[in-house]
Order: C-alpha cells, then sequence, then structure tokens
C-alpha cells in the first residue's frame, strides 16, 4: 500500500512539471505585454525607459527557456516570485488569503453532493421506471443542460432583488464589524448560501445519474442473488453489498472531477464577488500577471494531483484487486 | 440502419430533442431574414425596455432588441457548437487511431498525453489562453477544440483494441494491405458508433461553454450577440431588466438539453450496449 502510494506519488512530480511547462510556454508566447500595460500611459521617452527597466526586473528580457528554468528552480525552493501589480506582493501571500474560501467553497459543495446523489442514485436504481426514478431523470437533464451562472442569475433575481432575502455578492455585510459573534456567523453562512447551492446544483445531476447507473449494474450481479438467497433483509442487501461495490466507480469519478469543480469556481466566484482562487486568476489573466498566473495553475493543479491520487487510493483501500500489481488500462 | 431509424423514432424524447435541434438550426440560418430589428442598432429611446409586442423579448440597456439578438447569438452558439466539436473529433481519432492500431511506444506517449490533458484545469486553461490571445469566434473554436479531444481519442483507442484483433483485419494485413488503409479503410468505419455519440454529446457541452467563456467577457465580443454576452450585460442590470438574463440563459437550457436528448437517443438506438461505456465521454465543459 505504502510503496503503491510513493511510486503514484512521484509520478505526480513529472505529470506537474509538464503542466507547468505547456502553461508557461503557452502564457509567454500569446500575445500581450504585461510592461507594455503598465507603460503604456507613460510619455514617450519615459516609456522607453520605463519599459526596459520593468523588462529587466521582471526577467522578461531573457530567453523563453532561461525563464522557465529560473521560476522552476525558485518553485522548487518554494518561491512563487512576486505579483507584477504596483503593489509587487508575494504570490504566495496573494494565494494563502485566497484559497482557504475556495477550499471551503469545494469542500462543502463535495460534501453535500455525495450526501444527496448517493441516496437518490440508490432510491432511483432500486425503484427503476418508478415515479421518484422519473423525476430525478428529469432533473437530472435539466441539471446537466443548465448553465450554472444563469441558474446564479436566476437565484440572484429571485432571492435577492425581488424577495430581498439573501445578499447577492462578497462574504460580508458592510455593517459587519458591528454585529454579534452569532450575528456575524450567520451573515457569513447567509452569503454562503447562493454560490453553495449554485455550484452543488450542476454537480448532483452528474453524481446522482452516476450512482444510478453503478447500482444498477451492481444488482444485477450474482452475488447480490446469492446474498438474496441466503435470506437477508432487502436492507442489508441494498445498503451493505449492494452499495459498497456501486460507491467504487464514484469514488474515481469524484477524483475525476474536480479540476471541473474548482474550474466552475470560477464563475460562481467572479458571480457572486467572493474573493477566491477563481476571481484571482480572472483578474490575472486580464492584467497579464505572469508569477500570479502560474503561481494559482500549481496550486490548482497539485490539488488536482492530491485529489487524483487521494481519490485511487481509496478505490485501492476498498478494491483490494487493484493494489496487486494490476497494470493501468 | 433502418433499425437505427425505427428505434429512434420509437424514443419520443429524442424525437422531441431533434425537432427542437432542426428548428434551432433553422432559426439560426434564416436569423437575418426573420429578426424584427437590427440586432446592433441601438436606439436611445428605448433602453431597457421590458417584453412587449413592440420588442418582443424586450430591449437592452442600448435599446438594442433582445430578441433579434438572441437569434443571432443562435448562430454563434451553433457555429462553435459544430466547428470545435469538429476539430476535438479530428484530432481524437487521428491520435486514438494511431495510438489503438500501433500500440507500444507510441501508444504509450499518446496515452501520456491523454492523461496530462486530463489533469489540467481545463477552465484555467481556457481562461489564461483566452485572456491572452484576442477573444473572436476563431479563437473560442479553436481552444475549445483543442482541449476537448481526450475523450474521443480513449473511445476510439478502445474500440481499436477490440476491433485489431478480429479476423476482417488479420486477412487485410495477410493480403499486404497497408496500415493506412487498414486503419481508414476497414476499422474506422465499424468505430465511427460510439465516436459519433460522442459527437452529438459534445456539441451541447461546447455551446455550455462558449456561453460561459461569452459570460466572463472572454468569448465572442461585443457588439456581436451571442447568448452568453447578452447575460454578461443582463448580470448589470439584474436588479433593471429580468428579461435580458432569463430569456438567453433559457435560451441555452432548451439547447443544451435537446442535443441531449437527441445524443441519447442515438446513442440507444445504435447500440443499446453502449448505454454505459459510451456515457458522457465528451466532459460537461467546465
Amino acid at each position: 500500500m505504502l510503496a503503491y502510494a510513493l511510486r503514484r506519488l512521484l509520478l505526480a512530480v513529472p505529470l506537474l512539471i509538464g503542466i507547468t511547462f505547456v502553461s508557461f510556454v503557452v502564457i509567454h508566447l500569446a500575445p500581450g505585454d504585461p510592461v507594455e500595460i503598465q507603460t503604456g500611459d507613460m510619455s514617450q521617452q519615459h516609456s522607453a525607459q520605463a519599459y526596459k527597466a520593468l523588462q529587466e526586473l521582471y526577467g522578461l528580457d531573457k530567453p523563453l527557456h532561461v525563464q522557465y528554468w529560473s521560476w522552476l528552480s525558485r518553485l522548487a525552493r518554494l518561491d512563487f516570485g512576486r505579483s507584477f501589480a504596483p503593489h509587487g506582493r508575494p504570490v504566495s501571500a496573494m494565494i494563502a488569503e485566497r484559497l482557504p474560501i475556495t477550499l471551503l467553497l469545494n469542500v462543502v459543495e463535495m460534501l453535500i453532493i455525495v450526501a444527496l446523489a448517493v441516496p437518490i442514485g440508490v432510491l432511483s436504481a432500486t425503484r427503476q421506471y418508478s415515479t421518484f426514478d422519473k423525476i430525478t431523470t428529469i432533473f437530472v437533464f435539466i441539471g446537466f443542460a443548465t448553465p450554472d451562472f444563469w441558474l446564479a442569475l436566476l437565484l440572484m433575481i429571485l432571492f435577492g432583488v425581488q424577495l430581498g432575502w439573501l445578499p447577492i455578492s462578497g462574504l460580508r455585510s458592510l455593517n459587519w464589524e458591528y454585529m454579534t459573534f452569532w450575528q456575524q456567523q450567520w451573515d457569513f453562512l447567509s452569503h454562503l448560501a447562493l454560490p453553495i447551492l449554485v455550484a452543488t446544483f450542476g454537480g448532483l445531476a452528474g453524481f446522482s445519474r452516476y450512482m444510478r447507473q453503478s447500482m444498477l449494474e451492481v444488482v444485477r450481479q450474482d452475488y447480490i442473488q446469492s446474498a438474496r438467497a441466503k435470506g437477508l433483509a432487502e436492507r442489508v442487501v441494498i445498503g451493505k453489498h449492494a452499495l459498497r461495490n456501486a460507491m467504487l466507480p464514484i469514488v474515481t469519478i469524484l477524483g475525476l472531477s474536480l479540476p471541473g469543480l474548482i474550474g466552475g469556481s470560477v464563475i460562481v466566484e467572479w458571480i457572486f464577488a467572493i474573493p477566491g482562487m477563481g476571481q484571482l486568476m480572472v483578474q490575472a489573466a486580464f492584467e497579464r500577471d505572469y508569477p500570479v498566473l502560474m503561481g494559482n495553475l500549481v496550486i490548482v493543479s497539485s490539488l488536482t494531483l492530491f485529489a487524483n491520487l487521494m481519490a485511487d487510493l481509496a478505490y485501492s483501500l476498498v478494491d483490494p484487486r487493484i493494489r496487486v500489481g494490476r497494470r493501468r488500462r | 440502419m433502418r433499425d437505427f431509424w425505427k428505434a429512434l423514432s420509437r424514443n419520443r424524447l429524442a424525437l422531441i430533442g431533434g425537432v427542437v435541434v432542426a428548428c434551432l438550426a433553422l432559426l439560426a440560418v434564416l436569423a437575418p431574414a426573420i429578426a424584427p430589428w437590427d440586432p446592433n442598432r441601438p436606439d436611445v429611446k428605448n433602453i431597457l425596455d421590458s417584453p412587449s409586442k413592440r420588442h418582443l423579448l424586450g430591449t437592452d440597456q442600448l435599446g438594442r432588441d433582445v430578441f433579434s439578438r438572441m437569434l443571432f447569438g443562435a448562430r454563434v452558439s451553433l457555429a462553435v457548437g459544430f466547428v470545435s466539436v469538429g476539430i476535438a473529433a479530428t484530432i481524437g481519432i487521428l491520435l486514438g487511431s494511431a495510438a489503438g492500431y500501433h500500440g507500444g511506444m507510441v501508444d504509450a506517449t499518446i496515452m501520456r498525453v491523454v492523461d496530462l490533458m486530463l489533469v489540467f484545469p481545463r477552465f484555467f486553461l481556457l481562461l489564461a489562453v483566452l485572456a491572452f490571445l484576442k477573444p473572436s469566434i476563431w479563437t473560442i473554436m479553436a481552444v475549445i477544440g483543442l482541449t476537448g479531444w481526450m475523450g474521443v481519442a480513449r473511445l476510439v483507442r478502445a474500440e481499436f483494441l477490440a476491433l485489431k484483433e478480429r479476423e476482417f483485419v488479420l486477412w487485410s494485413q495477410a493480403v499486404g494491405a497497408s496500415a493506412y488503409r487498414i486503419i481508414w479503410r476497414h476499422i474506422l468505419p465499424n468505430a465511427m458508433a460510439p465516436v459519433l455519440v460522442a459527437m452529438t454529446l459534445g456539441i451541447p457541452a461546447a455551446i455550455l461553454t462558449e456561453s460561459g467563456l461569452s459570460f466572463l467577457g472572454l468569448g465572442v465580443q461585443p457588439p456581436h450577440a451571442t447568448w452568453g454576452n447578452i447575460l454578461n450585460e443582463g448580470k448589470d442590470a439584474i436588479e433593471l431588466a429580468w428579461w435580458l438574463s432569463v430569456y438567453p440563459g433559457f435560451a441555452i437550457l432548451v439547447t443544451v438539453l435537446s442535443y441531449n436528448l437527441l445524443g441519447e437517443g442515438i446513442r440507444d438506438a445504435l447500440d443499446p450496449r453502449l448505454r454505459q461505456s459510451a456515457g458522457r465521454v465528451v466532459s460537461r465543459g467546465r
């Protein structure tokens, strides 16, 4: 088990380097020059001087492979560099400010999705073609087809504008400082309600569908028949024997869908003005802030790789067949 | 083939999906003829008018007719859907068949690239690339296509692995047919069914991605109307004009839903066994 985990961890390193290399090249070769954005509104003479000075400061005057190498060797020392923005703050500090809220959103979202999708999938599989199954199927198709940003707009119009029940942007009310402790917690939660609802919706459709399909396959297996034949209660057959096996593919899909969920939170964070990683990413992209972009990408890719690894480990934990030298594919 | 049409026509939902898809295509093609107003002509006297007989779905911040803009937006969505899926399928088929047929190092290399692309946070890549390139309908198509071919490649490879051991392939090898000929003339036609299904389901995914990017302001640029950028403008007027937010999003929902119903219908009709395996091979676009 430990050897397997270590081997996978070692494989993740070249993958991560590959990702950073590709993005570094794409970002630097794409048109648009961060220095030009900053010096564009200066007078001609000053701008030429400032342009050169800034290029040297940022190291942009060197060849691309030299830039990548120096970026990578700094990264090896966990130095993400400094932002190109005038404040020039360290990228690590900017990310540290924003990572917790994005992680909180994603983790809560995942928990809600799993907590709802598993029972929904099991129920609609065990009662295939029942009214419940048909309703969830309709819900799934609509869930697949609903753009999350549109759902966000609709909810903002309904709960924010028409009913006025929930705040529609940011994380705190203006009078946050004057609230008691519990009022502050409530305020925070009510700001998170709509973003989490939106982020959960699309994922829920997908996962309840996967769960249903997986369950349908499992209940057809012989060992379920034999469990029934030896007289176990249906509750035990489904809840214990079938569920455990039906969960297997879900674990993998959960890990694989993480980049999608994090990607989805870019849109959610942007709409609801939540100061998280997604918002930082969009800002950095518009301002051509290379170090911030690359730092973001490293964090998000490592999280994704880590989640994939965790999913695979969990999988091999519940299914010992995987561990024993099974070749991939 | 007749069995296919018979099975498809028995599936009522898929038929409805197909009809809606056809209607949408027709509306998009005929947009210049149907649109009651010039989609890009501002009208300062009628800013943010609510839906009425004059303006069926109201007007936006510049007084432009939302209904006409949505008709023209349909052209963008459908074009992006078809072209980007075409790009993705071409790359996927080329790489998938090479990997599946040749095996060995070729296979290992291609599949490592696929793995790399799959763990890549796709939306971040799209963001980074689009923020740097000048966003236009062509870059959108290219970028969505270039980041979405992995599902097709995997499918084609799996089909090739199974088919290349079959007798008809062994026989063509025995009579000395070239690898090129065997791949294109003998194996590929037999492997196309799941690819077609994946392509049908890939179109709505691409449409969703495009509208999301346009909504963020990284897609097709104003004044060209797309469903996504009408929604973007709707966000700023959310307290004044609900119609700017409600209708374009509903159009996206209906379009994506119809394509999904049609795609699943085609899949079931082609081969009921595919129900599980060809699932959502093309990711949901995010």
